[in-house]
């Protein structure tokens, strides 16, 4: 499709809303909004929601971690007699804890929230758009993404338990009500809340797609896109392709579940009866599960580096180094990250040559990885850097995108899985990659979009304060894990004091909790910059970072439409920073071309 | 304990009370926009980013001093590759870390703001590009072929004369099983566990047994149906549970025939061979210097098996019988010595989430002198024996005889092992 064409189409968009604007219902605008910029907002506000439940979890978790057997009235207080009598947590309470908390924190946060928000917001903005190609099927995936979260959170009060079997849900322990008392009603909501939030997934996904490749400007071709842009749009394809997948996973375990079909399960004995399945494979679930799994690892981490490319070439003043390696790379990880899953089975008793492809293809991936780190280190090399705490997170993000990166070395390599397989070894890993590149990403994002989403500003120093705590407290919480692991401490286990070979390393885990708490509490800075920003932070001006994409070239109040006139033509890249034939530090995307100069 | 965490939060809560009011106070003081960063507090955090930088340094170099020796020695023979390859890893990677930590904090020190300075307009450089492609890419395919030279050894077939052991896992514990005299394991089945047959183990009268056992449960619960027809209504849902409950036990008897029928048919001379299977229960011996190799089976759900001082781990997964082979290299007793310790035992873990006691499901693992391994074998009940004259074990003649695994392998061979 010609960029001539996709020109005419938005254009003629446009023209509809510009000109027939008619006073919107406050339904129609705060609830059932087909505006991207409200949708991203309530994807993020509702992301921020379930992530403060996520964290709470955790710190309950960590509780017990760190002074097992230990009585916390403030346990009681929030789970009550069931599930922390005398405020003490309940050996399935704690298996439940940390099974939503990682549902919530990869599902909610970090995909919903992630995406959901920053491909919501950017997408349109930043290739020209008046809005997504549908807004309703926009709508549509908020409020299935909604209805999923409403179950996630009702699960947690069901009467038979939560859903306890770790957050991969491996059959059989998720498949049989008798294995564990959270594979019941909780595993059966869910299951169900899974199932609506891969509908919102691909929803969104297929239009966030479709917006990119059919509805860019005048002049936007690929190669000026901006890296978020490209970022966003390797991650829909992820998801687009790797979803159905979970679907398929999840309806199999449904069926196992519930209309006595054996997919998973075979020659299972247990409570006294020899049950009537035969022929299933538990590992056909695993393979089906990581293979979204693996590509979801990815739909997590590509926004969020898309993020800080954006926000470390906005800041260092500086074109973001290698614009075309990093589209290359992004590709590459999305393309490898399909062929990767089986590094999560080396120990399922797979066939050991095929593990052996597996240790070849995910140790591949580290090339791509290594190449986004050095070039954004060249980015800030001889920058001018603004320290914003957009800008500080994003430096955040590439530290921990290289310390959390290199450990998965180890984990890639089958041999060595061996001994740290499912160990705290990998919860360090993953938290570190997960846990702080993904959420500093998000956290950036949200410090340097704040001003475009609600046209307010964050406070800078509290910004600083969340960053600096939220850096140290989290290191602070993953980095020994990687000892705990090496010394051979399983996770989810609930106590780790029976075991004398362990106890040298134990005096970590208080440490650690310690560490967890005060970095969940600092979170509260965030939240109240959040809100407290929305409604009394200082008005913000039309382009306030300075920054060459087209969003900053939108008024700074809301409207449907986006631009009030025709949608800008774009002229040059995305990261004229600096560039020495012009005067200021930054030449947006929509000034046109001096006669004689060269352009990206 | 307790204190110091209420007194974290209460201090963590306090700051950030006082944060929100100094934020109070300097919004109303300041009229400078949010965006416009003084240069005093870039400079702050650019110096900052040098003070994290030696901060998280001494923290991490600190663990590593202080938890750097991760494991015991490994007291297996692929540990000591594994533990080789490891730290060839970790000295890599943890260089790796070090140099790019510092080259991206000190370039985010160095580079801060400046008015009237611009930025170097720098947009790519295919060399550079190729340099940090080539240079991960060489070391990954070093560590690529160390990797998979390991993994064969560790994954290759076993010996013809290793000991085979099984271990099988349900919710909550492990058992060990130990082929008798004739050196081989007696089939099983999930269909034949019972209360005195813990493994399914097969033989004719435990197929009797079983059959009978059931015959008597249906018998049992049409008698109630028909009692209860007779003095009142059940509800009917009631009658349904019941009627369910026949069902399913009427598959479980056809399976336990068809079993039955199979095993006739094929003739496989193992099926009659359980009798004299060692059974063991809370600890587990194992020679020292010869190749163990492990079968593992589940009978509910995914368990591992994983133990830390031998770099060992396989998942047990209910209907596929898995595999793993090594050789114990150091007796419990040396360990003992070595570590000054006397208490110490080997141990193996569950490392698979399975349920609320997920955590406390281990088995001992004892490494004996091949001596002392053959005693304590003797002693331990055989399958038979269990149920009837416990003194009457059989005197085992020659248990380290070669053991055919009736199991279907789960593991394909792909190299020879280097033995």
């Amino acid at each position: 499709m010609s960029t001539e064409h996709t020109h005419d189409h938005g254009h003629g968009h446009g023209h509809d809303h510009g000109h027939h604007h008619h006073e919107e219902s406050w339904v129609s605008k705060y609830v059932f909004s087909q505006d991207h910029k409200m949708i991203s907002k309530q994807f993020l506000v509702t992301a921020i929601f379930m992530g403060v439940i996520a964290v709470m979890l955790s710190i309950f978790f960590r509780l017990q971690l760190g002074w097992p057997g230990e009585k916390f009235g403030m346990l009681n207080f929030f789970l009550g007699d069931k599930w922390a009598p005398d405020g003490l947590l309940e050996k399935n309470a704690y298996l439940a804890m940390v099974t939503i908390h990682g549902t919530i924190m990869v599902f909610f946060v970090l995909t919903g929230g992630l995406s959901g928000t920053f491909a919501n917001l950017l997408i349109p903005l930043q290739v020209g758009a008046r809005d997504m190609a549908s807004g309703f099927l926009n709508m549509l995936s908020y409020w299935a993404f909604a209805i999923s979260s409403v179950i996630m959170v009702a699960s947690l009060f069901v009467e038979g338990g939560v859903a306890s079997g770790g957050w991969t849900v491996y059959p059989p322990l998720s498949a049989l009500p008798q294995a564990m008392p959270g594979s019941g009603t909780g595993m059966t909501l869910w299951l169900i809340s899974m199932v609506f939030f891969i509908v919102s997934s691909l929803l969104g996904g297929l239009n966030y797609i479709v917006t990119i490749i059919n509805l860019r400007t005048k002049g936007m071709s690929m190669t000026r896109l901006p890296l978020t842009v490209w970022a966003l749009l390797v991650t829909a394809i992820l998801g687009v392709l790797s979803f159905p997948v979970l679907v398929s996973c999840a309806v199999l375990l449904i069926m196992d579940r519930s209309f006595g079909t054996a997919f998973y399960l075979s020659d299972i004995f247990i409570q006294g009866e020899a049950l009537d399945v035969t022929g299933g494979s538990p590992i056909l679930f695993q393979h089906l599960f990581w293979f979204l799994g693996h590509p979801e690892v990815y739909i997590v981490l590509l926004p969020a580096l898309g993020i800080s490319s954006e926000i470390i070439a906005t800041n260092a003043r500086k074109p973001i180094f290698g614009y075309k390696a990093m589209i290359g790379s992004i590709l590459a990880i999305g393309f490898l990250s399909f062929i990767v899953w089986g590094h999560h089975m080396y120990v399922t008793g797979m066939n050991p040559f095929l593990g052996s492809v597996f240790v070849f293809t995910t140790l591949l991936i580290a090339i791509p990885s290594a190449v986004k780190a050095f070039n954004y280190i060249t980015t800030l090399y001889q920058g001018n850097i603004k320290f914003t705490p957009g800008m500080l997170f994003s430096i955040g993000l590439v530290s921990t995108f290289v310390t959390g990166g290199l450990t998965g070395i180890i984990l890639a390599d089958s041999a060595l899985d061996v001994n740290v397989h499912d160990t705290y070894f990998v919860v360090a890993h993953f938290h570190i990659v997960m846990g702080m590149s993904a959420i500093f990403g998000m956290f950036g994002g949200v410090y340097h979009w704040f001003p475009k989403m609600f046209g307010k500003m964050m406070n800078t120093k509290l910004g600083y304060a969340h960053f600096w705590i939220t850096l140290v407290c989290g290191y602070g919480v993953f980095f020994p894990m990687h000892f705990v692991g090496l010394a051979g401490a399983p996770r989810r286990y609930y106590d780790y004091s029976e075991f004398e070979f362990l106890n040298w390393v134990m005096d970590l885990n208080p440490i650690i909790s310690v560490f967890a708490i005060v970095g969940g509490a600092a979170q509260l800075l965030f939240i109240f910059n959040f809100f407290h920003s929305i409604y009394y932070g200082q008005t913000a001006t039309q382009n306030p970072w300075g920054s060459n994409t087209l969003e900053w070239t939108t008024p700074v109040k809301h409207m449907h439409g986006n631009w009030p006139g025709a949608i800008p033509e774009v002229h040059r890249w995305a990261y004229d920073y600096s560039n020495p034939e012009h005067e200021e530090d930054f030449v947006p995307q929509v000034v046109p071309l001096k006669p004689g100069e060269h352009g990206h | 304990m307790k204190l110091l965490v209420i007194l974290v939060i209460a201090l963590a809560i306090i700051a950030i009370v006082q944060l929100s009011k100094v934020y109070e106070f300097t919004r109303a003081l300041r009229k400078s926009k949010e965006e416009e960063i003084s240069p005093a507090d870039n400079k702050l955090q650019a110096n900052l980013m040098l003070v994290w930088m030696f901060v998280f340094f001494i923290g991490v170099i600190w663990l590593y001093v202080r938890y750097g020796d991760y494991l015991p020695e490994s007291a297996s023979e692929h540990g000591k590759d594994v533990d080789w390859l490891m730290h060839l890893n970790l000295w890599m990677l943890t260089v790796m870390f070090f140099v790019m930590n510092t080259m991206l904090f000190v370039v985010s020190w160095k580079f801060y703001y400046r008015k009237g300075r611009k930025a170097r307009f720098f947009t790519h450089d295919n060399r550079l590009e190729m340099i940090w492609t080539l240079i991960p890419g060489v070391t990954m395919a070093f560590i690529i072929v160390f990797g998979l030279i390991t993994w064969n050894k560790i994954t290759g077939p076993a010996s013809p004369d290793a000991i085979t052991v099984e271990l099988y896992s349900k919710q909550f514990d492990w058992t060990a099983r130990y082929p008798g005299d004739n050196g081989e394991f007696g089939a099983s089945s999930y269909n034949l566990i019972s209360s005195d047959n813990a493994l399914g183990i097969i033989t004719k009268e435990k197929i009797a047994a079983k059959l009978e056992e059931i015959d008597a449960d249906i018998e049992k619960i049409k008698q109630s149906l028909e009692e209860n027809k007779m003095v009142s209504a059940m509800p009917e849902s009631y009658v349904e549970t019941l009627q369910d409950k026949i069902y399913r036990l009427e598959r479980h008897k056809q399976r336990i025939l068809d079993l039955a029928e199979l095993k006739m048919e094929s003739g496989k001379s193992n099926w009659e061979t359980g009798a004299d299977d060692r059974i063991a229960k809370g600890e587990m011996h194992l020679p020292v210097g010869k190749e163990i190799e492990f079968i593992f089976r589940s009978q509910d759900v995914i368990h591992s098996a994983y133990m830390p001082h031998f770099r060992a781990q396989m998942n047990t997964v209910p209907g596929l019988p898995t595999r793993f082979k090594m050789t114990p290299t150091i007796t419990t007793k040396e360990m003992r010595e070595k570590l000054g310790d006397d208490e110490f035992n080997y141990i193996l873990l569950c490392n698979k989430i399975c349920g609320a006691a997920h955590f406390n499901m281990q088995i001992d693992v004892v490494i004996d002198s091949p001596e002392d391994y053959e005693a304590w074998l003797k002693k331990q009940k055989t399958f038979i024996a269990q149920e009837t004259a416990p003194e009457a074990a059989p005197a085992a003649t020659d248990t380290t005889a070669t053991a055919t695994a009736d199991t279907s392998a789960a593991m394909a061979p792909t190299a020879d092992a280097s033995h």
